[in-house]
């Protein structure tokens, strides 16, 4: 937002705005900068699942519409359902039920603030940045459960009821691994962490400890459950529930849903690229190859490789049960986290 | 406590293999026709669209009489003595006029019965599978060309008793 301040000033009599505006137009502009890369990356993402899932099972996938491999598919979709009757049930609650697919988004949105694209491109570099993602990530679970409950349908609200138990159950384990690398930075702030990272592969959180790079695997997948991606797609189990908790959901109010999925799923991997791949910087140190590529367009690309695995790991693995979701969060990824604390906090006392 | 690392090292080991053989699909080449713009090479044997060569046909009604569907209309006439002798292609007289012959595909169910038993091979199963028409009277195709020189009279339904 700061880069963006200083472009606003340097446009002739913008000095001469009050006090206020010129505090407003920032926020307004980097708000519609980040609106329309959601909007976009949403239905990237959704073309891009369609297609990994399609080639994965050796079929094609969307090839028509657009021309090059159905690249306009998501376009079309779109407004397919911007165009649909939108349905309120009879017995619906009309308040909550407007209001849920709204709160999710907003949630998946608010996540963006503290992404850090680049050494500039950053909304707002909070100084609790970290904790600030794991707060408003958890914000989708009201959405969620608003919605579940809202539908008066039992399928929306099991959907609802699943998700809430397993996102609050993941939240611990994630919340703990990515405490790892805050305790080696001593720095909430998303940028001090990526700063912290510069210099290359070997300087990567990842790649630093033992410790950290269990931490990543446990991240990344307590952020898949987070999302409610397969292997842990419960809430949204298509053979149990319909479509759970927006069974009852339809045209816009269910695009509010989809793109909110995907929107977080491109979220929690920012979050596993910012803190333990680097964010921003440069793959190779720079004393090997000329830093060329700008810096959005590399926490871009780790971003996008991350989501990738996510959409191959759903096409490859089926849907854990209740029990074992439990099981494997409480008895698993819960202990192993705390043993990573501790280790990391032991390394940052006596090995400085 | 064994069984529990166990059941890790497992559960992290299938996951990888699973990923492994997803990761050796995304390359493999797509079974898919892109049907209207590709379209499949049918089997020399084939069964679609009926056929019927008219010229050759010398309307013997074998075709409507093996029909397990009664699909096939055929309706003809005997051509007088001094008319030109015609032959079909094969060298068969033909001695009758038809002049109905009536394939009604919505009927027909392909079981190409009535092609064996064509003494001058004139009706044939072709590969033409994509005919879909608006009106279902657009399915029924007529291959006769010749009018009928004495029509038959038309039959009289008994009037209804006043």
């Amino acid at each position: 937002m700061e880069s963006i301040r200083q472009l606003l000033a340097s446009i002739p009599n913008y000095g001469a705005l009050p006090e206020l505006l010129r505090d407003f137009i920032p926020m307004l502009v980097s708000c519609v900068i980040i609106l329309l890369y959601v909007a976009v990356l949403g239905m990237f993402l959704v073309w891009l699942e369609r297609k990994v899932s399609a080639h994965m099972q050796d079929r094609l996938g969307p090839m028509y519409v657009g021309g090059w491999h159905g690249w306009a598919q998501s376009l079309a979709d779109g407004i397919k359902l911007l165009l649909k009757e939108d349905i309120i049930p009879a017995a619906a609650d009309p308040l909550l039920f407007k209001l849920a697919p709204i709160m999710v988004f907003v949630g998946a949105f608010a996540a963006f603030v503290v992404l850090p694209f680049g050494m500039a491109s950053i909304v707002a570099d909070l100084n609790i940045g970290v904790l600030y993602l794991l707060a408003v990530a958890s914000l989708s679970v009201v959405g969620i459960i608003m919605g579940g409950w809202a539908s008066n349908n039992k399928y929306a609200l099991y959907g609802g009821m699943r998700s809430a138990a397993q996102i609050i159950s993941y939240e611990i384990p994630a919340a703990l691994a990515l405490m790892t690398v805050v305790v080696q930075v001593g720095s909430l702030s998303m940028q001090d962490i990526v700063t912290a990272q510069q210099g290359g592969l070997h300087k990567w959180f990842i790649f630093r400890n033992p410790f950290t790079f269990v931490a990543f695997f446990i991240y990344f997948v307590c952020s898949l459950a987070e999302v409610n991606r397969t292997p842990f797609d419960i809430p949204e189990a298509e053979s149990e529930l319909v479509a759970g908790y927006h069974t009852e959901y339809s045209g816009m109010r269910f695009a509010f849903f989809m793109l909110a999925e995907y929107a977080n799923m491109f979220v929690v991997a920012g979050i596993a690229t910012t803190v333990f791949l680097g964010g921003w910087t440069q793959i190779l140190p720079a004393a090997l190859v000329p830093q060329l590529v700008p810096g959005p367009i590399l926490f871009s690309l780790k971003t996008l490789f991350l989501v990738f695995v996510q959409i191959w790991l759903r096409w490859s693995l089926p849907r854990l049960r209740v029990d074992q979701l439990m099981y494997l969060c409480w008895k698993v990824m819960l202990p192993v986290s705390m043993v990573l604390i501790l280790g990391v906090g032991f390394l940052a006392v006596y090995w400085k | 406590m064994r069984t529990y690392f166990k059941d890790i090292f497992s559960g992290v080991a299938t996951t990888l293999i699973a990923m492994r053989i997803t990761f050796r699909h995304l390359f493999t080449p797509a079974v898919t026709v892109q049907y209207p713009t590709v379209k499949w090479n049918l089997p020399d044997r084939a069964r679609a669209r009926l056929f019927n060569k008219i010229e050759d046909c010398i309307g013997c009604g074998q075709c409507a009489r093996v029909c397990p569907t009664d699909c096939i209309d055929i309706e003809t006439e005997k051509r007088a003595k001094d008319e030109p002798e015609i032959f079909a292609s094969d060298g068969t007289p033909i001695k009758l006029r038809t002049y109905v012959f009536d394939i009604d595909m919505t009927k027909c169910c392909y079981c190409a019965l009535c092609t064996f038993p064509c003494p001058t091979y004139c009706l044939v199963m072709t590969k033409e599978y994509e005919y879909s028409v608006y009106d279902k009277k657009d399915h029924v195709y007529h291959f006769a060309v010749d009018k009928p020189l004495y029509p038959k009279p038309v039959k009289e339904h008994a009037a209804p008793k006043a």
